[in-house]
């Protein structure tokens, strides 16, 4: 167990974390925001295993896994938060309406 | 509710444990591929690793990238955006600060974009460096002519998607190989194919903040 | 001639070909029906060009940029993902040719930059071997699947978008989890390397939860299919049909390749029963909720529910050693795709023809929309497995194997999911052939969405013909590893 370990699980943390929050809150803009950290603690995990390479450089490949990640990620996002005005605009509130589950 | 709350912790809580343990089994030592990198950088056309990865070894991906990006703006488009708010005439403040740091982001994107073939960088990077000034720019209260807010900004937002899909046809029917290129000319095409994406990933960052689609008709 | 038609790359002109229509279709709105139904044709006669392809020279197998993997990303198309690539074809060029008729200014110009970009995003997973590109492909479909049905703007279309997008992208976010995982486990993501590599070490245990929990998420297996009936039901008719005959496939067909190739060699008993008991109480399920509906478009996403239950009983079955299962699950979501999208266009017919779906409201349709009645007739045929049809094909494969394995269980909730699509099915034409209780001014419906309403419910019953031929089709290049039995 090395440094890159310890970011690994802070990564699993935030994945749980961001679950747990997804889960429980009902307003909009906390879901789109669990997801977010949801989607951070897979970004850490992705970026801190490639560090076990030793005294050779990170491996690369995950990197630009993680800068895709995040392309979509953001996109994914944007269209959420969109959404999320329109309906705040159109049902007065920013929840989902006959909130059951997630 | 309170009981549900505390059952879910205590769920949540044995996932991440059992998942804590599942990755601390992992060997302390793997070099995954980045020795099969290394071994390919001559012929990348490009001499950072990470640039090498996203621009050639995978750059499909990058170009289904582009267009998920392209896709969230027209999602965002055809929802209509937000109801208009009336604009509020930019502090002075504000004012000087955009027309001082937007040339600044402008350049620091150009330099990004350059430095992406042999240090961390590239055109995802000046791309958000170039969406960021977009983004002040519209705080302060700068918009598009009516008559470039049509064709013309349509152009440059597809211009990234569709220089990657241009030059995925080309390298089809050239090499026979879709994405394939020349290892004498792959630097030169990685750099043309960085700064259109960089442009065009800026501008569409900044309409994705701004969120309504441009006006169909002139308005007085 | 022939050698010429052989040597273009079909597959790949399936990717690109749809993009770039979807870019000239933002450029130029004026012209973005003709481009679209242009492009669809060609996309259609393409998968037609790379299945003579496959049967000529073999499984089809494309290195992206030359590299190969592990290095690059590969493409890769057997019988099963030309089957899937028939299915998205076939149903993408209907609802095409639905939508030039449906669709006004300004919607049509937003929808068909959306749509073609959905069709690119299908074709591409169908065609790729390469989890993580997997995830870009799946995240591309499910974006352009929440645009579309978000298209129509009310209040339940935007909230049934909303709770998709939250979901889906759950369900992306858990899978990208699992590839993670697979990469740092064994070093690569290509599914054919990760074949040979991959061991029964706590890290595949992970991987094998998330990326099966996150891709149930996304096909809408109960309990998770919270998400889906809101959805479906308010997106505008041609995309309900796109949804729900097309959308759910794709995650489903992951999920199929990772067990089949990754996962399932590994001999893993609890999942394949844990799936199969979920997938009879979706069959159930389904069923009760969609004949407890008033409203057709939510009647039929139910039943889309309901069916998704079967695909995973063929799931269970095929895993727990039955290799007619896995023919039972290709008819099965072949013939659900054309008749669900069949019944969704129906619906969406009827929308326009009296103003509402409300079921007990149809008012003598049967008389004023022949076409239309009769296309929903024939795919309710097919839903609820009566010969001859491609569901019967597929319920008859099915039965046998639950048979052969001794589940009488599943045998009995195929019965009686059997009898409630009749009862569900029969509801709506019974309705059909009665008058209102206060009659409705109707509006015209353009033959071009009754014909394609009509020749998508045929094909389904034409599947019902085309057995050995389509079977055979299926096993090229062996997806399904027939002769390995899990120990």
């Amino acid at each position: 167990m090395n440094a890159a370990f310890l970011y690994a699980l802070v990564g699993v943390g935030l994945f749980f974390l961001g679950l747990y929050a997804l889960i429980v809150h009902t307003h909009l803009l906390r879901k789109i925001l669990a997801l977010n950290v949801m989607g951070s603690g897979v970004f850490l995990v992705l970026v801190a295993l490639a560090k076990r390479t030793g005294n050779a450089t990170p491996d690369p490949v995950p990197h630009a896994m993680v800068i895709t990640g995040i392309v979509v990620a953001v996109s994914a996002t944007a269209l959420a938060l969109t959404l999320m005005v329109r309906v705040a605009a159109e049902t007065g509130r920013a929840e989902l309406p006959d909130e059951e589950r997630e | 509710m309170g009981r549900h709350r505390w059952l879910l912790f205590l769920l949540m809580l044995a996932l991440t444990i059992g998942l804590a343990c599942a990755i601390l089994s992992l060997p302390d030592h793997m070099e995954g591929l980045q020795k099969v990198v290394a071994n390919k950088m001559e012929v990348s056309g490009v001499s950072h690793p990470v640039t090498a990865v996203l621009l050639n070894f995978r750059g499909y991906d990058t170009l289904l990238e582009m267009v998920v990006l392209l896709l969230a703006l027209l999602g965002v488009w055809s929802l209509g955006g937000p109801r208009p708010r009336s604009e509020i005439a930019p502090g002075p403040v504000l004012d000087c600060l955009a027309r001082l740091l937007a040339p600044v982001f402008i350049l620091v994107s150009a330099y990004l974009l350059w430095v992406g073939a042999h240090a961390p960088g590239g055109a995802f990077q000046a791309g958000s460096v170039l969406g960021a000034a977009g983004v002040l720019l519209l705080l302060a209260g700068w918009r598009l002519r009516f008559s470039l807010a049509q064709l013309p900004l349509r152009l440059v937002l597809i211009a990234g998607s569709a220089a990657f899909v241009a030059m995925a046809a080309l390298t089809l029917f050239g090499a026979g190989r879709l994405l394939e290129y020349p290892p004498a000319q792959a630097g030169i095409l990685i750099l043309i194919l960085e700064t259109v994406a960089t442009v065009s990933i800026g501008v569409t960052l900044a309409a994705l903040f701004l969120g309504a689609p441009p006006e169909q008709k002139e308005k007085q | 001639m022939g050698a010429v038609f052989l040597n273009i790359p079909w597959g790949i002109v399936l990717i690109l070909l749809p993009l770039a229509a979807a870019m000239a279709c933002f450029l130029w709105p004026a012209v973005a029906k003709s481009v679209g139904l242009v492009t669809v044709s060609v996309v259609a006669l393409s998968v037609v060009g790379l299945v003579w392809q496959v049967i000529e020279s073999g499984v089809y197998r494309h290195a992206v940029g030359g590299w190969g993997a592990p290095l690059g990303i590969d493409l890769y198309a057997d019988g099963l993902s030309l089957l899937m690539l028939a299915i998205t074809a076939l149903v993408g060029l209907a609802v095409s040719v639905y939508s030039t008729a449906y669709f006004e200014q300004p919607l049509s110009a937003r929808f068909w930059p959306l749509w073609l970009f959905l069709l690119a995003a299908l074709n591409a997973l169908f065609l790729s071997a390469d989890i993580f590109n997997l995830y870009v492909t799946l995240e591309l479909m499910g974006l352009a699947a929440v645009a579309l049905t978000a298209l129509s703007g009310g209040r339940d279309a935007l909230s049934g978008a909303m709770r998709y997008l939250l979901a889906a992208l759950l369900g992306s976010l858990a899978y990208l989890f699992g590839v993670a995982l697979l990469y740092h486990g064994f070093g690569s993501v290509d599914i054919a390397i990760l074949a040979q590599r991959v061991e029964a070490i706590p890290v595949t245990w992970a991987a094998l939860g998330l990326m099966s929990a996150g891709l149930v998420l996304k096909t809408a297996l109960f309990p998770f299919h919270f998400w889906l009936p809101p959805a479906h039901a308010s997106a505008p008719a041609p995309v309900s049909a796109a949804l729900s005959a097309l959308v759910v496939k794709g995650s489903f067909y992951i999920l199929l390749r990772l067990w089949l190739k990754i996962f399932g060699p590994l001999g893993v008993d609890g999942v394949e029963g844990l799936l199969g008991l979920l997938g009879a109480a979706a069959v159930l399920w389904g069923s009760l909720q969609a004949l407890r509906q008033t409203r057709l478009k939510l009647l039929i996403a139910y039943s889309t529910v309901a069916q998704i239950g079967y695909l995973f009983l063929a799931f269970s079955l095929a895993m727990g050693g039955g290799v007619m299962a896995w023919g039972a699950a290709a008819y099965l979501a072949l013939s659900h795709a054309l008749a669900k999208a069949a019944m969704f266009l129906v619906a969406g017919n009827l929308l326009r023809f009296g103003g509402h779906d409300r079921i007990s409201d149809l008012d003598r349709v049967v008389q004023r929309l022949p076409l239309t009645m009769a296309a929903f007739a024939l795919a309710g045929v097919s839903i609820m497995g009566l010969p001859p049809s491609g569901g019967f094909i597929g319920k008859w494969l099915l039965l046998e194997s639950a048979l052969v394995q001794g589940r009488w269980d599943l045998v009995a909730v195929m019965i009686f999911g059997g009898l409630l699509a009749a009862g569900y099915v029969f509801k709506v034409l019974g309705y059909a052939f009665t008058q209102a209780a206060a009659p409705h001014e109707a509006k015209a419906v353009p033959a071009s969405m009754e014909w394609a309403a009509l020749s998508l419910a045929a094909t389904a019953i034409l599947l019902g013909f085309l057995a050995s031929l389509l079977l055979s089709l299926v096993g090229i290049g062996n997806p399904f590893g027939a002769g390995e039995v899990t120990p």
